[in-house]
């Protein structure tokens, strides 16, 4: 079973993936002019930006990441690709975890590998940008298990794209809260495992149940 | 001894009632062919059959075991085309199909895959990303998995659509040739069968009001 999720579904959304380079390069070039016109809407000097850095970066992640978010079950449900998966004996939530792996893979890693350019940017310390990076490798996971319930719950209407925005933005406030929370600690110096440690719980709340809520939602949009 | 039941189905799409009570089997070794107006429900129908709708009553059993409850018996001996293929515009007729076969547990030799779709007039084309052939060589390559995958039952949405008369000639034939193993074939097409098709009972779907 894990040979065919890995041949039939990881490997065909990664090489579809490396097909449409493009809109792979959007969000993130979307996020990248996000951060850059805050130092020249807001303020150049350095603590403004040192202030506000953390939440701006979280926030163009975010953002960027709703624009990619429907890339993850779209393209299967338009063309019948999902239509196979449900007949294909492979139970539906393993597909769901390889599907949503796959998508944190093409659409978050090249963030993480980008943010050391935004954190140079925004002149975050040193302490401020591991901070950050941890929040970032515990957060992003989590914006992708949590957006894909709604992408399986949205892919079925036409124009689903505004909705899932609506639907996603307010969902994420916590994980924005204490993961701004602990970069302000670390410029502070402070200890910030107690909000890593929240946003780790929630990560492994949403690994544990997402992939039933997906596959579940995925079942109802083929009705 | 019936294959695959269906009793009392009952399907409503926004308050419109489809089908009510409806009872049908398809025996080993029958093309079942199912007719009926714009409307009248075939898709819902076969999608009820194959268990990727949830009918609003009733129940499907294959080998006289409800599909809902044991669905990866019938997943392993069902293979299901619908209107839309299935095939992604991006890959390759290749890489389409192979990464199918992975998904379906079917394992066939890349020499097979090749032979395949030479059967069915892709050669040369095997590489080139699906979004570049015409809609009838699409077809032929969703079609090609009708003779990878070893299922006792075709159920198929409209097969004919965009093919041209050496296809449809092609597809009618491996009807036949599968029908005559014991297999089972549900087809929908507005279109009557030929004599290439061999015997087929027709099952007719009224436009209910």
């Amino acid at each position: 079973m894990v040979v065919a999720l890995y041949k039939g579904i990881f490997k065909r959304d990664m090489s579809i993936a490396f097909q449409q380079k493009a809109e792979l390069m959007q969000p993130l070039m979307f996020l990248l002019m996000v951060v850059t016109l805050f130092p020249l809407g807001v303020s150049p000097s350095p603590d403004t930006l040192q202030r506000i850095g953390p939440g701006v970066i979280w926030i163009a992640a975010i953002l960027s990441s709703l624009m990619a978010m429907e890339r993850m079950f779209r393209d299967d449900f338009q063309d019948g690709a999902m239509e196979q998966y449900v007949l294909s004996g492979l139970p539906l939530p393993a597909i769901s975890i390889v599907k949503v792996a796959g998508h944190w893979l093409v659409s978050f890693v090249p963030l993480l590998l980008l943010s050391p350019l935004l954190a140079v940017f925004l002149h975050l310390t040193i302490d401020m940008y591991i901070a950050l990076m941890l929040t970032l490798l515990l957060g992003t996971p989590l914006l992708s298990l949590v957006g894909a319930i709604a992408v399986g719950l949205t892919v079925g209407l036409q124009k689903g794209g505004l909705l899932l925005a609506l639907l996603l933005i307010p969902v994420f406030i916590p994980l924005l809260i204490f993961a701004t929370s602990a970069v302000d600690s670390a410029a502070l110096q402070l200890p910030y495992h107690p909000q890593l440690a929240i946003i780790a719980a929630m990560l492994l709340l949403a690994a544990a149940s997402a992939p039933f809520a997906i596959a579940y939602s995925l079942k109802v949009s083929q009705n | 001894m019936s294959v695959l039941d269906a009793v009392a189905l009952t399907c409503i799409k926004r308050d419109r009632t489809l089908f009510e009570g409806l009872s049908f089997s398809a025996n080993a070794g029958e093309l079942v062919y199912l007719r009926g107006p714009n409307g009248a429900g075939k898709t819902s129908l076969l999608r009820i059959l194959t268990g990727l709708s949830a009918p609003c009553g009733g129940d499907v059993f294959f080998n006289q075991k409800n599909i809902k409850t044991a669905p990866s018996e019938f997943n392993a001996q069902l293979l299901y085309l619908g209107h839309k293929s299935g095939i992604n515009g991006a890959l390759s007729a290749l890489d389409n199909l192979s990464f199918w076969m992975a998904q379906h547990g079917v394992n066939q030799p890349f020499e097979t895959l090749l032979s395949v779709l030479a059967t069915l007039g892709l050669v040369g084309l095997e590489d080139v990303p699906v979004r570049f052939l015409s809609a009838g060589q699409q077809r032929r390559v969703a079609l090609s998995r009708l003779w990878l995958k070893k299922a006792q039952v075709w159920i198929l949405d409209e097969p004919f659509t965009a093919l041209d008369v050496g296809g449809i000639a092609l597809l009618e034939s491996a009807f036949k040739a599968h029908v005559s193993h014991g297999g089972i074939v549900i087809a929908t097409s507005h279109q009557a069968l030929s004599s290439h098709a061999g015997s087929h009972r027709t099952f007719d779907l009224e436009y209910q009001w």
